[in-house]
């Protein structure tokens, strides 16, 4: 293909994207998708540090039966913020906004995203967003739990709900916008030569979490506007004493969340297939199943929001059907894992960190995902609502998925995104460390749960402790995890050596081009004549191109 | 770069990350549908509540929408589906090269919706004095039952009983939530019509380029669909009251 690269020429002396202007403003006005990701990069770490104190905070107090450090309103304020901070301003831009933004165009040969200006303008929404959240924080926090549950935080609470709903609201605008311009970009802007199925599996993953964002996002959004109106007017929807029925909120406020639990996942999972196939030099196995159970998954999605209400009241028969579209929606999950599996057997697997991270990923997705099918179940449902099987189920799905994906895809791709190579020896230990943290953090949750320790309160019975001490060392340990990537990123982005093109030899177009890219990444676009991922390894014959 | 771009590229409108001119309006083509798809799911969500709600509190919500009054709404009603009309043949101008007409068309097409939401902030003053604004002076006496109870006689409904203050007040706060909404779509609308004619006079579009007087065209008619919607929920629905013993 095109564009070829001279690795020699040193990226000081090369134009490319990070040194093609100069100053703050040339950041804060760029309409270059590169920089847009780099900028949601810094600001959703941003967020990410200030959901991890609230998480401290949380462990802290845990670490005794006693609920000695704060009160229980503090508590609640403390684990609400945790909440939103992580889900909304960390979890669902994370991977779409900052992996998606940089690599979706050059993965499709296209020059941009179709609307650069309305990309800006969504990290703009996301930041305001943002802000509205922390001023909640700084005047006087939130106590509703990230769920908002009505009619405690229309009516009852007096605590700061409208700020923050507000600042969901906005940023929600923000998701909505990214993926339309996804959405549009994948239809409209492949170069020649790449049809559909030959299109990177991350780009069918973030295609599909696009999908949800447009299409459930919405519905969150008028949720909260009805929460807000409730709120500040005194207007009656979801108030009881005025007829309305606090069930109906929990209806639409599931109907966006869990498929918001697959907008999460989902652009993991595309990074998963990468990172899989460039380690075990293979095509992925099955390559159109894995691509459709993007989709399923995002339309199955749609269907299973009951199951976050079995105990809220509504019937049973109701309940039945959510339970078993709930188990439905565990196939084509299991269809991915299965694919991944069959790739990496018989491939010659090397162990370098991005693949260490998709190991950690395939290890917590599938204790998560099993959890799942034990919460799907009405019955045990019942017994462990409510209880740390549950913090610790959606802990190892959405923070074990989410994280080993983000972190995996960004070591992959650090090359890429900044021209050096970051020292594999610590990146390799802090894989490690956050694996190891992160299962002595949560695995004693479940046991937590199991025995019936409920969640959001600030004090248990003795017999927790022991457990709870676990938990709260290994968030010790996670933390530390967490913090040496920061280090030896940054350090890298200056001592790191150069990277050249294509450190891992990998395939795909971004892989052609010169690392940092250059502003519009193809001089010309390139026509593609290839399957993706045409790794040629013993057992492959080379696609003709 | 430039250079690998065909000709047409040279419009003054065209962004240099697409490959032609064509490329740029499908693209943009399909942002706006998907962008209706969200603000039909947008307003799914309100309606989803306002159907629920009125098959629970079936008489409570007559007897609201009752005190509605249809003429204005008719009247409303009519007024936009103009307004749809003046937009429609705006685009049409745009699409011929007739500045004159996209222009003219426009500012009618403004004109139009200014009067609906004229209409809309005298029924919202009616409804104001009236105290059936949710919140602590919402009053529904005995004066509106008593019509509504005339209404479903004359009608031969038997499901005049059961009408509670809450939610009553209930159809009043998914009135002026989805009316409400309504009325900023329309806001936003006219907004964005102000600028086309802004530019329109400034000769910015063509038939070779005019895609935003097209965009704003959909999101205009969407917004009358939108209306096309509330108004029989809202105002007419309850006139059957009755049909059915
Ligand atoms: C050091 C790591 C972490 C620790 C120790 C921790 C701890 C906790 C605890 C104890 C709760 C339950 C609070 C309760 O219900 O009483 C919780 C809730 C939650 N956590 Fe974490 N967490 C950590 C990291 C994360 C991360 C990285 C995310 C997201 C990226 C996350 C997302 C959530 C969410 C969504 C909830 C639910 C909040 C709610 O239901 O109100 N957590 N966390
Ligand atoms: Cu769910």
């Amino acid at each position: 293909m095109s564009t070829a690269v001279t690795t020699a020429e040193s990226i000081h002396r090369r134009r490319h994207y990070l040194n093609a202007d100069y100053g703050i403003r040339s950041w804060l006005l760029t309409t270059d998708h590169k920089r847009i990701a780099l900028l949601y990069l810094f600001s959703i770490t941003f967020f990410f540090a200030l959901g991890g104190l609230f998480a401290v905070l949380i462990r802290l107090e845990l670490l005794t039966p006693a609920g000695d450090m704060m009160t229980s309103d503090t508590y609640n304020k403390v684990f609400t913020m945790h909440g939103i901070m992580m889900v909304f301003f960390f979890l669902i831009p994370s991977v779409p906004a900052t992996l998606g933004n940089f690599l979706i165009p050059m993965m499709i040969g296209a020059r941009d995203l179709a609307f650069p200006k309305l990309n800006l303008a969504s990290w703009y929404l996301f930041m305001v967003g943002g802000m509205f959240a922390m001023y909640s924080v700084v005047t006087g926090g939130i106590d509703t739990g990230w769920t908002f549950y009505t009619p405690f935080s229309t009516t009852y609470s007096n605590t700061k709900v409208i700020p923050a709903a507000l600042g969901i609201l906005i940023a929600g605008f923000s998701s909505i916008f990214t993926g339309l311009n996804f959405i549009v970009t994948v239809h409209r802007m492949r170069a020649p030569g790449l049809t559909w199925f030959r299109l990177p599996l991350f780009v069918w993953a973030n295609y599909a979490a696009s999908l949800i964002m447009v299409l459930g996002t919405p519905v969150l959004a008028i949720t909260i506007v009805l929460v807000f109106l409730e709120r500040a007017f005194h207007i009656g929807i979801f108030d009881p004493r005025l007829g309305g029925d606090p069930i109906l909120f929990q209806h639409l406020f599931w109907f966006y969340s869990h498929p918001a639990v697959y907008i999460m996942i989902l652009p993991s999972m595309g990074v998963m297939s990468e990172l899989i196939s460039a380690f075990s030099r293979k095509r992925i196995f099955g390559y159109t199943f894995v691509a459709f159970s993007s989709v399923a998954i995002a339309v199955f999605g749609f269907l299973v929001w009951g199951h976050h209400m079995f105990v809220s009241g509504q019937s049973v028969y109701a309940a039945m059907v959510f339970s078993i579209l709930s188990y439905l929606v565990a196939i084509p999950s299991a269809v991915k894992v299965f694919n991944w599996t069959a790739t990496l057997y018989k491939g010659s697997v090397s162990y370098q960190t991005p693949m260490l991270y998709a190991f950690g990923f395939l290890g917590l997705f599938t204790i998560g995902g099993l959890t799942g099918l034990f919460l799907a179940a009405l019955g045990v449902d019942v017994h462990v609502t409510d209880t740390y099987f549950v913090v610790a189920h959606f802990h190892y799905i959405m923070v074990g998925g989410v994280i080993m994906g983000y972190l995996g895809g960004l070591h992959f791709w650090w090359p890429k995104i900044t021209g050096r190579l970051y020292p594999e020896g610590w990146a390799k230990l802090s894989a490690l460390v956050i694996f190891l943290g992160f299962n002595l953090t949560f695995f004693p949750q479940f046991v937590l749960g199991y025995l019936g320790m409920p969640r959001r309160y600030h004090a248990y019975p003795e017999e927790f402790q022991v457990l709870n001490v676990m938990s709260s060392a290994g968030a010790s340990i996670l933390a530390v995890g967490y913090l040496l990537p920061l280090f030896y990123l940054l350090w890298s982005m200056r001592y790191g050596p150069e990277a050249g093109p294509n450190p891992f030899d990998a395939r795909g177009l971004e892989w052609q081009m010169a690392s940092p890219p250059p502003t519009h990444n193809f001089e010309q676009v390139p026509i593609v004549s290839e399957e993706a991922y045409a790794y040629h390894t013993a057992q492959e014959v080379p696609v003709a191109g | 770069m430039q250079d690998s771009h065909t000709t047409a590229a040279h419009h003054p409108a065209f962004q240099h990350h697409f490959e032609t001119m064509e490329q740029q309006r499908q693209a943009s083509t399909l942002g706006m549908w998907l962008f209706l798809i969200t603000e039909i799911l947008f307003f799914g969500g309100m309606f989803t509540v306002y159907l629920v709600y009125r098959n629970w509190y079936f008489a409570s919500f007559a007897a609201g929408s009752l005190t509605l009054d249809v003429t204005l709404g008719t009247f409303n009603t009519v007024v936009l589906i103009g307004s749809s009309l003046t937009m429609a043949l705006a685009v049409h101008g745009a699409e011929t090269g007739k500045r004159g007409m996209l222009v003219g068309f426009l500012i009618l097409t403004i004109l139009l919706g200014a009067t609906f939401l004229g209409v809309k902030a005298v029924e919202y003053t009616h409804k104001f004095e009236e105290h059936h604004v949710p919140g602590p002076s919402f009053r529904f006496g005995s004066e509106e039952l008593r019509h509504f109870h005339e209404e479903a006689t004359m009608l031969r409904s038997t499901q005049i009983h059961g009408v509670e203050l809450g939610e009553v007040q209930l159809f009043f706060s998914l009135y002026f939530a989805m009316t409400g909404m309504h009325a900023l779509h329309m806001i936003i609308g006219i907004g964005v019509l102000s600028v086309l004619v802004w530019k329109a006079r400034h000769g910015r579009y063509s038939p070779e380029y005019f895609a935003p007087v097209e965009y704003a065209g959909l999101y205009w008619h969407f917004v009358d669909i939108v209306w096309i919607f509330l108004f029989p929920l809202l105002y007419l629905i309850t006139r059957h009251v009755g049909v059915h013993p």
